[in-house]
C-alpha cells in the first residue's frame, strides 16, 4: 500500500473498521505520521459526538452495581499507564491482549481435535482470555506464565458449563507440567468467600490457588505442577481457601489423557 | 426576548470530564459517580446501537465503565477529550462482542441494519444528548448517501470496512475514502477541534 492510500486509512482506523494486516500496517504508518495521528484524534472526537447523540438512559439499578463491581478493581498504577499511552494513544491498545488471542487461538488450533466445532465459542472463549490478559498487564510474570502454558504445542483444552450457567474451561499442558484455568461469565463470590482452584489426584483433591475473580472473565494459572492430577475442580470457599474442599465443586473437568 | 442559541459545540456540558477522569485515576470514587453519570448514557447508547441486544447491552457497559475505573490513568487530555477516550473504548469493546457473535453475514440484512437509525428514536432525559442528537442528525443530512451508510454501518453497526464494501457492493477504495470524507464531513460540521 502506498503512504497516500495508508492515509485515507485513517477514518476507518477512527471507528474500529480496520482488522488483520491493515491494522498493522496502519499502526506502523501511525507512528510515523503525525498528520495522520492528528487526524485520527479529531475523528475519534467526531465519533463520540456520535455516541453522545445515541445516549440512552441506563436502568436506574446499573449505577449502584457499577459501583460495588469498581469497589474490588484494582487500578492500573500510573507509571506504567504513562509508559503504554507513550507507547501509542491513538491505538495501540493491548499489545499483549493481542498476542494473547493468538496463543490462545494457536492452543486452540494445537487442540483441534478438543475443540471441534466450536470455533465460535472458542473465539470468545479467546477474547475473554484476552480481556483477563490485559488486566493482568501489571503482573507480567504471571501473565507470561499464562501465556506460556496456553501456548505450548502440547496444550490441549477441555470445558464445561459451571454451577450457575457461567463457562470453565482448562489448558493443560503435560510438558510444562502447568494448566491454566479460564472462566467466563463467572458470578462475584458471596461476601466473605472466594473461588479456589483443586487439582484431582485421583479423586484427592490438592490446593491450586485461588481465583480472583474480579471482571466477567477471569484466567488463573493454577498453582503447583501438575503431575499425576487427573482432573480440576472449582469451589467456592471462605476468604483465605481452604486445604481441602468444604462444598460440592461447581465444576469438575477430566484431563485429556497425555 | 432572545432565546439562547446553541452554536455548536459543548453547549450544555456538565462537569470537567477531564479532571474528573484524573481524580478517578487517584482512586476517587465519588468522581467516578459523577462520571458515571455523565457518560453512561451515551456508553449504554452506543452499545445498545452496536449489540442490538438490550441485556448485551448493559453488559458490556458495565464492563466498559469498570474498565474506564481500572485504567484511567492511562488517559492523557494532551491527546484528546475524555468523553472521547472512554467512547474509544466503549467502540473498541462492542465491536469486539459483535465481531465475536457474527457470522460471516448477510447481504440481506443490510436493509435492516440501516433502517434502524440509531437508537436516535428512543429518549433520554439529558438535555446534552438531546442538543448532540439534533445536531448530529442535522449533519448526518449533509453527507451523501454512501458517506452515510459507511459511517452508520461502521460506527453504529460495528462493521469492518471489508464488511461494508460488501454489504454496499462497493469496491473497498470507495469505502475507505468514502468513510474517511463522511467522518470528516461530520468533524467540519459539528466544529470538533482537536
Amino acid at each position: 500500500m502506498t503512504r497516500a492510500d495508508l492515509h485515507t486509512l485513517t477514518g476507518a482506523y477512527a471507528v474500529h473498521a480496520l482488522s488483520g494486516r491493515e491494522l498493522g500496517e496502519f499502526e506502523r504508518h501511525l507512528a510515523v505520521c503525525d498528520a495522520c495521528r492528528q487526524e485520527v484524534r479529531e475523528l475519534r472526537e467526531t465519533a463520540a459526538r456520535l455516541a453522545v447523540a445515541s445516549s440512552l438512559a441506563p436502568p436506574p439499578t446499573m449505577k449502584d452495581d457499577v459501583l460495588r463491581r469498581i469497589a474490588t478493581v484494582r487500578q492500573e498504577p500510573p507509571r506504567l499507564a504513562a509508559r503504554e499511552t507513550r507507547e501509542s494513544h491513538a491505538g495501540p491498545r493491548r499489545r499483549t491482549g493481542r498476542r494473547a488471542v493468538n496463543v490462545a487461538l494457536a492452543a486452540c488450533v494445537a487442540a483441534a481435535a478438543v475443540c471441534g466445532g466450536a470455533a465460535v465459542w472458542q473465539y470468545r472463549q479467546a477474547s475473554d482470555a484476552r480481556d483477563t490478559a490485559r488486566r493482568s498487564e501489571q503482573r507480567a510474570a504471571r501473565a507470561e506464565e499464562l501465556t506460556q502454558v496456553l501456548a505450548a504445542p502440547d496444550a490441549h483444552s477441555r470445558s464445561g458449563r459451571m454451577t450457575g450457567g457461567s463457562t470453565g474451561t482448562v489448558v493443560v499442558s503435560r510438558g510444562l507440567d502447568k494448566a491454566v484455568f479460564l472462566a467466563s461469565g463467572l458470578p462475584e463470590p458471596p461476601a466473605g468467600r472466594i473461588y479456589q482452584l483443586w487439582f484431582s489426584d485421583g479423586g484427592t483433591m490438592r490446593p491450586a490457588g485461588l481465583l480472583d475473580s474480579s471482571g466477567r472473565s477471569t484466567a488463573a494459572v493454577m498453582s503447583g505442577a501438575v503431575g499425576k492430577a487427573s482432573a480440576m475442580g472449582v469451589t467456592v470457599e471462605p476468604a483465605g481457601g481452604s486445604r481441602a474442599p468444604t462444598g460440592d465443586p461447581l465444576v469438575l473437568l477430566a484431563f485429556p489423557s497425555a | 426576548m432572545r432565546e439562547p442559541v446553541y452554536i455548536g459545540g459543548p453547549a450544555a456540558r456538565g462537569p470537567d470530564l477531564e479532571e474528573l477522569l484524573q481524580l478517578v485515576a487517584r482512586g476517587d470514587q465519588n468522581a467516578f459517580g459523577t462520571l458515571y453519570d455523565a457518560v453512561s448514557g451515551p456508553v449504554l447508547g452506543l452499545t445498545r446501537s452496536l449489540l442490538r441486544d438490550p441485556a448485551q447491552a448493559e453488559e458490556v457497559t458495565q464492563e466498559v465503565l469498570v474498565e474506564v475505573w481500572r485504567s484511567a490513568a492511562r488517559f492523557d487530555p494532551g491527546r484528546g477529550s475524555a468523553m472521547a477516550w472512554i467512547m474509544t473504548v466503549a467502540h473498541r469493546r462492542a465491536v469486539d462482542r459483535v465481531r465475536s457473535a457474527q457470522a460471516a453475514s448477510d447481504r440481506e440484512e443490510r436493509a435492516a441494519l440501516l433502517s434502524r437509525t440509531p437508537a436516535f428514536d428512543e429518549v433520554t432525559e439529558q438535555v446534552e444528548a438531546r442538543l448532540e442528537r439534533e445536531q448530529v442528525r442535522r449533519c448526518m443530512r449533509t453527507l451523501t448517501e454512501l458517506q452515510r451508510q459507511s459511517v452508520t454501518l461502521a460506527y453504529y453497526r460495528g462493521r469492518s470496512y471489508r464488511e461494508v464494501a460488501e454489504l454496499l457492493s462497493l469496491p473497498l477504495g470507495t469505502v475507505k475514502t468514502r468513510l474517511r470524507d463522511g467522518l470528516i464531513r461530520l468533524r467540519d460540521c459539528l466544529g470538533v477541534g482537536a
